[in-house]
């Protein structure tokens, strides 16, 4: 438990540390939800209808911004092959890796949010179901991401790769990250199948994500 | 004959990578207090062979037998240092020794046996590589693993780094464990050498 813990621990004080990285991502999310009233035009009505699409695919982009840091400082400074021997499963050392980067972009985007739901016209129900939304269907994002980072860490232009690949995996997750924002009261289909993705892909990723990282390693 | 039991063999182990033959009929077996070098020119597979005995890459054919510690937990210091420059020296060490299990020395008393004390609170980004070596060095104390795998252990080092080398060596020797060093040096204490050289 102390070796997993040491893992978050460590990947959130090197983020803090580098400095701005998640601020960087919060930012680009801010900026990239931002720009759409620009080519939509003044159209408040239509701009608060949109705006649940428009603030899941800003935070799809913003978390796959940060994909490639995930394990590409950790195979080039050599730790990431010491991890093969760690006393943990490499399993283990990649759901560690998981939990910090939902941590280091995920959370900084829900807890910027509210920004965007003033400036995207939102209005307070509206909001909140985004914010869960997203929190329930994040894990997925950050789950798919983790996947695509290990499969091409190897590969020298791999963080060019990773979004290509993991692309048509989130499509579901935003398909039913907007139909929960979308959803009238009392329906809980979305909520159920965005939920289910989260958990099945975050239990699945660390193996995945383990295997892809050994292949490589070979 | 009753010699002391071994705690690696290695049969008829060959190894490719990029389609090049690195080298085949490797055969050698280590026991506790034994250390082996390995030696040959460079591309030679010595690295490789160290990252075959570690489970890293697979052979081609040939048997890796780890006695009584499968999967082998043992410690591999290659030709990264696995240090991370915006963490302490202290940091560092108390990373590994919670990833890697917190039997051994203390991190102020591993940076203090490899020349390092007193910097423990300094980021790692500040050291030259010759104490980055050293701090790569530190992790072997900080968990106590029988195995020892050395990919050039002495490179960026001094004399004095040299002799620290063969001290960590043989203090884990004295102790029933086992080393491999893939070296250009002379390491003193060598009980076996395993010379490869380019497969015709």
């Amino acid at each position: 438990m102390s070796a997993l813990v040491a893992i978050i621990g460590r990947d959130l004080k090197l983020a803090t540390r580098t400095g701005g990285d998640a601020l960087t991502l919060v930012l680009f999310f801010v900026m990239a939800a931002a720009i759409m009233p620009f080519a939509i035009g003044p159209d408040r009505v239509l701009l608060a209808k949109l705006s649940p699409a428009i603030i899941w695919i800003a935070a799809f982009l913003s978390i796959l911004l940060g994909l490639d840091r995930l394990f590409r400082a950790d195979e080039d400074d050599g730790t990431l092959l010491l991890l093969h021997h760690a006393a943990i499963p490499l399993e283990l050392v990649v759901a560690g890796k998981v939990l910090a980067h939902w941590l280091l972009t995920a959370l900084p985007l829900l807890i910027a949010s509210p920004l965007l739901a003033v400036l995207l016209s939102m209005d307070a129900s509206l909001w909140a179901k985004t914010v869960l939304a997203l929190l329930l269907g994040t894990p997925a994002l950050t789950a798919f991401g983790v996947i695509g980072a290990a499969v091409t860490v190897s590969l020298k232009r791999g963080g060019l790769l990773a979004p290509v690949l993991i692309l048509p995996l989130c499509i579901p997750v935003l398909i039913f990250g907007v139909a929960l924002v979308a959803a009238p009261e009392g329906s809980s289909a979305a909520l159920l199948f965005l939920s289910a993705l989260s958990l099945v892909s975050v239990a699945f990723c660390p193996f995945a994500a383990a295997l892809a990282l050994r292949v490589g390693s070979e | 004959m009753n010699g002391p039991k071994p705690l690696l063999t290695v049969e008829n182990l060959a190894l490719s990578r990029g389609g090049r033959r690195l080298f085949e009929a490797i055969e050698f077996g280590l026991a506790p207090g034994q250390l082996l070098l390995l030696r040959g020119p460079n591309g030679a597979g010595k690295s490789s062979l160290l990252l075959a005995l570690a489970g890293i890459l697979r052979p081609d054919s040939g048997t890796i037998d780890w006695y009584a510690i499968e999967p082998p937990k043992l410690h591999l210091i290659g030709h990264q240092p696995g240090v991370k420059a915006r963490l302490t020296l202290t940091e560092n060490l108390a990373f590994w020794r919670a990833v890697n299990g917190p039997d051994g020395a203390s991190p102020e008393a591993a940076l203090e046996a490899v020349g390092l004390g007193g910097l423990g609170g300094l980021d790692s980004g500040y050291l030259s590589a010759g104490q980055t070596k050293r701090l790569a060095l530190a992790r072997l104390l900080v968990t106590d693993r029988k195995i020892w795998l050395l990919d050039e252990p002495a490179a960026s080092l001094d004399a004095e780094g040299d002799a620290l080398v063969a001290n960590l060596i043989a203090g884990r020797l004295s102790t029933g464990g086992a080393v491999i060093a893939a070296t250009h040096d002379n390491i003193a204490g060598a009980t076996q050498t395993l010379l490869l050289g380019p497969t015709p």
